[in-house]
């Protein structure tokens, strides 16, 4: 292989810098399975930011259409309370997507940042570690519940009460992945040439740890939009008026033997949801790793 | 000792492709193997050459999905390979042909005894009872000089040092009289001086038990060493072969020529430049339409690429891919490990 | 004699392995043993040993990325061990380190040029526009074709990944490298391109360099110097001509005897080597290498042989050697 090498180049084309995650991306919209999904999310976002466009009043409540079939203006028929179950489906959507946004970035700095301390520390790290560990013996649900219980409570309130147990498992997640990159010979060569602490961490090492960061954030969203539900269902989540899918699904288990679709609809919106979640979370993370995509070869 | 007519192993014409859609790989061209009884043939090459896809082809592991494989014959005492059963292929891995890796540990499942594995071994291939496999499992833990064999037989693979371990993949990959031993890179993970003792205890077994040898390796002292004779393998070609006395001697290939001659050996001075051969291993796609070598070669014509080079016989028994190989020779004539062998 | 560039003095490492709560005591594993090395301006020291004799610990001990439990590093006249961090990471602008895995010591996200430059933007106060234009001359100092500097580590073949590992290693103009076994993750034709291109360099910027690798043929070709290992000690240093051509310790004559050379056999074979390494958790007492040394007597069992005063700058630890040179004398 002859390597000329090439007529002068500027000076600064040499270190043009080139962004894996960027390049990842742009490989990433020839894989079919990826691009479906990412349009289901952009329209359950498009659903939920527009939703008074396309739906009606999901809180105007019709006693004498209970449980009615479909009709033109309540397509999907209406609930227990002669309320549409399709404007109470659509504007649900913006609850799901809040909770579960809101989960995998509160779940993920935190735990980002406990978690590369934990692994740079040793006293502090283990320190951290037990109280994770004490924190993680906890069922996730039971400790939503109480916290629901504690503060007032209402879509805030939900949001953290789901949050904080996600964030153990990202703390250990994280911790783990930054103990083997440290180990990597190349950590031990950026502190050789001299690296500061500050860019050891947020050049080094961090990037190399988010590709899992990414899955478990997505993981996070998910479980978090099942935590939501679960909650909403318990009673224990956004007040009954707000439309959650949860609400809807513990609102039709009364009537699940004569009228089995209130449960289905809701049910069907977010298996799909979680579904596309859990298969962008993989293909970033895959994205994150410039091995597995870019390929620039002679 | 060795039989020119018979051989025991004898690969002829054997191609591996491995096809992607977008990538298309051509692992082995037109390679011929020949292994013959009692000897042991050393298969030299870098990393990425084919060297172990050679093996895997013989032993029918490549994944039948991405890899084609089209030979002349592969055959073993006669036996078919190339077009046997994967059932047939089962019953002569580990049967008539043993095998060992560079990394004993991987080898070895770490939840079984050594000893219970190779009884294990035994009585799948044999079908002798339990017992019987089990004196089997001592007595090749003896022949392969593992002290205290009857203590060591109830060990567990990670309470055994890696010697011990290439040892006890040795006692497995014999204990049922294989006709061949496909040893890949046997000692490449090992530390020099457990080295010299792995090596010394393979051409012990192969003079004691009349065992035929095919030695994987990338290093050309163990070749010099150990090895009857040896095939030089580069970008999935055979380019040079022959005794190992006739290649040392008169090597005729522009690639084992760059090999010895980069070797930082004694005798040259220190601290001297060492003879590089440049650039870098070709990554293989199509098959080369010229000799492979070509670009890295100090010896390279135009002729050399104008087409695959034709099989020469620089000596008796001695075979060579390359269009100039008394240029070659003539050049490495004066140094020093070819002199040593005249 | 010259002021020597670095000497560590007395170095001893060691490291709690195993679980202690619950697991048992928690052992510790001693891998280096009351060690001195110097290594001189301009000179290569070649460190050889079996894996687990401390040599890529003592890489790391010299290099400041440890500090040894007992011991110090010095140097040219500072103490590393005394100084804060920030000065620690101001003098590492003078002495570098080149890996073993060549791919594995560069940053996956990182450019072949972002790496290159890493040092220069820690360590120096040039201009992005000075930094470029540096490491660009680099890398054509490394044979590092410039098409090549935007690419990311895995589309890099095993010797150019060292190539900038090593542009990365001078990109500071340090005075000492530590390559911890540079080639030995390279394919044989490779190699030689690398350990030109070493040898080309430290003749180029006189630089020091200790050269660690359990390869002894590399060993002796590019060290001035060289000290032997075994289980955490020095058993025997000296000029490299010397050591090689007339080895003393019976373990370095082991070591040598052992090395497979593309020559013929001798007639009836070499001696095999004795044994196998014992566990460098629980070493043999006395001299460590007593249970497979041919010599070994009594006295071995006990005693733990010391570093012999220099012969013709030749330095052995061992009690059977030391008798002979008495009986002789």
């Amino acid at each position: 292989m002859a390597a000329p090498n090439s007529p002068p180049q500027t000076v600064a084309a040499a270190r043009t810098r080139r962004r894996p995650f960027l390049e990842s991306l742009a490989h990433l919209r020839r894989d079919p399975t990826t691009v479906v999904s990412a349009a289901i999310l952009v329209l359950f976002i498009l659903i939920a930011i527009f939703a008074p466009l396309i739906a009606g009043d999901p809180t105007a409540l019709n006693p004498i259409r209970r449980l009615g079939p479909p009709a033109p203006d309540a397509w999907l028929g209406t609930d227990q309370l002669g309320r549409d179950v399709y404007a109470r489906a659509v504007y649900g959507t913006r609850v799901s997507l809040i909770v579960g946004g809101a989960v995998a970035v509160l779940a993920a700095i935190p735990g980002v940042a406990i978690g590369i301390y934990a692994s740079m520390n040793r006293v502090g790290g283990a320190i951290v570690m037990r109280l994770v560990d004490a924190l993680m013996a906890i069922p996730a649900v039971l400790l939503a519940i109480a916290l629901a219980a504690l503060l007032k409570p209402g879509l805030p309130t939900l949001i953290i009460a789901i949050s904080i147990p996600e964030i153990p498992r990202m703390v250990r997640l994280v911790r783990s992945v930054a103990l083997s990159v440290t180990a990597q010979p190349y950590v031990t060569a950026a502190i050789a040439a001299g690296s500061s602490r500050s860019r050891l961490v947020f050049r080094h090492i961090l990037p190399n740890t988010l590709a899992p960061v990414i899955v478990q954030a997505t993981y996070a969203a998910a479980s978090a939009i099942i935590a939501s539900a679960i909650l909403s269902f318990l009673g224990v989540g956004t007040s009954p008026e707000v439309p959650s899918w949860g609400g809807m699904m513990a609102d039709a288990r009364g009537f699940f033997r004569f009228n089995p679709e209130l449960m289905f609809y809701p049910g069907l919106l977010l298996s799909v949801l979680l579904l596309v979640t859990n298969i962008l979370g993989d293909r970033l993370s895959d994205a994150l790793d410039p091995r597995k995509v870019t390929q620039k070869m002679p | 000792m060795t039989n020119d007519s018979d051989p025991i192993l004898d690969v002829a014409g054997l191609s591996v492709r491995f096809g992607a859609r977008t990538e298309r790989v051509q692992a082995l061209d037109d390679v011929d193997i020949q292994v013959r009884r009692g000897e042991i043939l050393a298969l030299v090459g870098e990393s990425g050459c084919g060297k172990s896809v050679t093996a895997m082809a013989i032993l029918g592991l490549l994944p039948k999905r991405t890899a084609r494989i089209d030979a002349r014959r592969i055959t073993l005492g006669g036996t078919d390979l190339h077009g046997a059963s994967d059932r047939s292929l089962r019953r002569i891995r580990g049967n008539r042909i043993g095998m060992i890796f560079q990394d004993p540990m991987t080898s070895l499942n770490p939840v079984h005894t050594v000893g219970g594995q190779i009884a294990e071994i035994v009585r799948q291939h044999r079908g002798v009872d339990r017992r019987t496999a089990r004196s089997r499992a001592l007595e090749m833990l003896d022949l392969v000089r593992i002290p205290d064999a009857r203590g060591r037989r109830d060990a567990y693979p990670h309470e055994l040092s890696g010697g011990m371990r290439q040892r006890v993949m040795i006692a497995m990959a014999l204990a049922c009289d294989p006709d061949l031993l496909i040893a890949d890179e046997p000692t490449t993970a090992l530390d020099v001086t457990v080295q010299a003792q792995i090596m010394a205890l393979i051409a012990d077994l192969r003079r004691d038990l009349g065992m035929s040898v095919l030695l994987i390796t990338h290093d050309l002292g163990v070749v010099a060493e150990t090895a009857d004779r040896l095939s030089v393998m580069y970008a999935g070609r055979i380019v040079e072969e022959g005794t190992v006395g006739t290649v040392f001697s008169r090597p005729s290939h522009g690639y084992t020529a760059g090999l010895l001659g980069s070797l930082p050996a004694e005798g040259k001075r220190r601290q001297s430049r060492l003879a590089e051969i440049p650039g870098a291993v070709p990554r293989l796609s199509d098959p080369a339409p010229a000799c492979a070598f070509a670009d890295r070669c100090a010896y390279v014509t135009a002729d050399c690429r104008a087409g695959v080079p034709p099989v020469v016989h620089p000596g008796p028994g001695h075979r060579c891919r390359c269009i100039r190989p008394d240029a070659v020779y003539a050049d490495l004539s004066q140094s020093d490990i070819v002199r040593a062998w005249q | 004699m010259t002021e020597p560039l670095i000497s560590a003095l007395g170095i001893d490492q060691s490291f709690p392995v195993g679980a202690g709560f619950l697991g048992g005591p928690r052992r510790r594993l001693h891998a280096l043993r009351g060690v001195d090395v110097t290594v001189a301006p301009g000179e290569t020291l070649g460190l050889v040993g079996e894996s687990g004799c401390g040599k890529s610990t003592l890489a790391r001990v010299l290099l400041g990325l440890e500090p040894p439990t007992a011991g110090s590093v010095i140097f040219d006249g500072t103490d590393l061990a005394r100084l804060p961090a920030v000065s620690l990471r101001r003098l590492r602008r003078r002495f570098q380190v080149v890996f073993q895995d060549p791919a594995a010591s560069l940053n996956p996200r990182m450019t072949a040029a972002e790496c290159i430059a890493e040092p220069l933007i820690n360590l120096t106060d040039l201009s992005t526009a000075e930094i470029d234009a540096r490491v660009l001359a680099l890398a054509a100092s490394v044979g590092l074709g410039s098409h090549l500097l935007d690419r990311f580590p895995h589309e890099l073949s095993g010797g150019q990944c060292q190539r900038v590992g090593l542009a990365r290693a001078i990109a500071p103009e340090p005075d000492l490298i530590v390559a911890d076994e540079p080639v030995s993750a390279l394919d044989v034709s490779i190699q030689a391109q690398i350990l030109n291109l070493m040898l080309e360099i430290k003749a180029r910027m006189g630089l020091a360099m200790v050269f660690i690798s359990h390869d002894l043929s590399v060993v002796a070709h590019v060290a001035d110097r060289v000290a032997v290992m075994y289980l955490g000690r020095i058993v025997e240093s000296g000029p490299a001509e010397e050591v090689f051509a007339r080895p003393r310790h019976p373990y370095t004559r082991m070591l040598i005897g052992s090395v497979p050379h593309p020559r013929p056999p001798p007639e009836g074979g070499r001696p095999l080597p004795k044994g196998e390494l014992p566990s460098p958790l629980n070493p043999p007492p006395g001299c460590a290498f007593h249970s497979r040394c041919p010599l070994a007597d009594n006295r071995c069992l006990r005693e733990v042989p010391q570093l012999l005063p220099e012969v013709a700058r030749h330095r052995t630890a061992c009690h059977r050697v030391a008798e002979d040179a008495t009986e002789g004398a």
